[in-house]
């Protein structure tokens, strides 16, 4: 029997496994066993959370090796990891050392400021952030198995994922309700691979599942995001940077669940510690965007 | 119309209700367990399985799942599933559910990207039914009231023990929905048999 590693099947399939769960950034196996045991769907192993970066400053990279290594012995969920956007030896190198799934990044500093990484070549599978529908769809078309808002990391605000959720469904609907003859026009003006449009005005939906990212901070953000259509939540740096990170974790894994129990998500927000402190958006200057990276 | 439910808690719960519908049965998502009355048959999606139990635990749905086994009614695992279905865990002190005579395997192919598709021989279903297997575990024993249903280089990854149903791989992810007529017909035949 033929046995086919690496099909879209398998790729995309794996991301439709993670839907309505959580995916926590870690940066080591004492976080990343908290999340597993708060019910975290993966972690994402990182040398330092997008708000540690956010305050770091210079120039941030894949993380090290020892730190994937130390996340993925730890526990038995999918363990994901972050390349630099266009660095094909960091996805490699992820790759090779058997990393789930690649979040090519807008979180870390870009290594192409041109070309994206040809997803395809690669046996891993890979989620890429997105704004709108242009930037979904020409991911999509280079092979990514998973979309993301990009939202604005590290900030603890969730005024942009909610932005990129509401954009991405509004021209999804919008593609939907074409006649095909428009849609040529409409590829060019968004820049979107036509093939990915015609997918998504057939299926009424993107090709591969769309999660929220980038400023969620507290339960009620989680469960916002997916009544507003995500497939499922990351929360970066909203959980080890709060005061109890345990109970936050389990919260957050809750709301995302029945994000319609609204006394549910009442009760689960007792008593929960401050919260991340945050950034007002307007007051990131514009090269300290991280969702601005990406083309 | 028979009433087959779809625990919701987390995974690919939309699949498994794409590939129910072909079978003119009446779909139930389920989230709380008083929908559970209701239901002639359940499945347990592909996901992640210690994601599955933390919420079945969290939100009650532990006792009343194995009371819902225990009258008999049919339980359709994939994958996460499968495992949600075994008495026995490869490195894990407890079970979970454990409605079924076997011994799982986690993660048994390795990584992602050992993931792969291929296609299975599935006794009483044909020898070309598609398996996708996701990080998929094995059922590396089972026990003598067990049916061994499909294969794989010698592991075994589909199985049958009387009204439960499970599979190491995704057919929920294909357009081929014999698995689930198969599933289908096992909830018909328990229902009539209760009736008469």
């Amino acid at each position: 029997m033929v046995k086919q590693t690496g099909t879209d099947l398998v790729k995309r399939g794996m991301a439709e496994m993670q839907k309505g769960g959580v995916i926590m950034d870690v940066i080591n196996a004492e976080q990343a066993k908290i999340a597993e045991e708060a019910g975290a769907v993966a972690v994402m192993a990182l040398e330092r959370v997008p708000s540690d970066i956010r305050a770091a400053g210079g120039v941030a990279r894949m993380a090290d090796p020892t730190i994937v290594e130390e996340v993925q012995n730890a526990v038995s969920i999918p363990v994901m990891a972050k390349c630099r956007i266009g660095h094909i030896v960091e996805a490699r190198v992820l790759e090779a050392m058997g990393v789930d799934y690649i979040d090519e990044s807008e979180v870390l500093t870009p290594a192409d400021e041109v070309y994206h990484l040809y997803k395809r070549d690669y046996t891993v599978p890979f989620v890429c952030g997105a704004r709108d529908i242009g930037e979904a769809t020409r991911r999509i078309a280079e092979g990514a198995s998973m979309i993301r808002t990009k939202g604005e990391p590290g900030t603890g605000n969730i005024v942009e994922a909610v932005r990129h959720m509401r954009m991405m469904q509004s021209q999804i609907n919008e593609v939907v309700n074409m006649s095909v003859d428009e849609i040529m026009t409409y590829a060019k003006n968004t820049g979107s691979p036509f093939e990915v449009l015609l997918n998504i005005k057939e299926n009424g939906k993107l090709p591969v599942v769309n999660f929220a990212a980038g400023g969620v901070a507290t339960p009620s953000d989680a469960a916002l995001m997916m009544q507003l259509g995500a497939d499922g939540v990351f929360v970066g740096s909203g959980i080890f940077k709060s005061d109890n990170p345990e109970k936050f974790a389990r919260a957050i894994v809750e709301a995302t669940t029945h994000y319609e129990d609204y006394a549910l998500i009442a009760k689960l927000s007792k008593d929960l510690g401050t919260a991340m402190k945050g950034i007002e958006i307007s007051t990131l200057e514009q090269k300290d965007r991280m969702q601005e990276r990406g083309w | 119309m028979i009433n087959i439910g779809v625990l919701a808690l987390q995974g690919a719960v939309r699949e498994h209700v794409k590939a129910l519908e072909a079978n003119d049965v009446n779909i139930v998502i389920v989230k709380k367990v008083d929908q559970l009355q209701e239901l002639d048959g359940l499945v347990f999606p592909g996901g992640e399985s210690t994601t599955m139990r933390r919420l079945i635990n969290n939100y009650g749905f532990y006792e009343p799942l194995k009371e819902f086994a225990k009258r008999g009614k049919p339980i359709f695992g994939t994958c996460a599933g499968a495992i949600l279905m075994a008495n026995e865990i490869v490195g894990q002190a407890d079970p979970h559910i454990a409605v079924m005579d076997m011994k799982v395997e986690r993660n048994a192919f390795g990584r992602q990207r050992e993931s792969f598709e291929t296609t299975l021989n599935v006794k009483g279903i044909g020898d070309d039914v598609p398996g996708v297997f996701i990080r998929a575990p094995i059922i590396q024993a089972v026990g003598e009231a067990v049916d061994v249903l499909a294969e794989f280089e010698g592991e075994i990854v589909a199985a049958q023990q009387g009204p439960f149903l499970a599979c190491s791989y995704h057919p929920e992810l294909t357009d081929d929905n014999r698995m689930h007529q198969y599933f289908v017909d096992m909830v018909r035949h328990a229902v009539s048999a209760n009736l008469a």
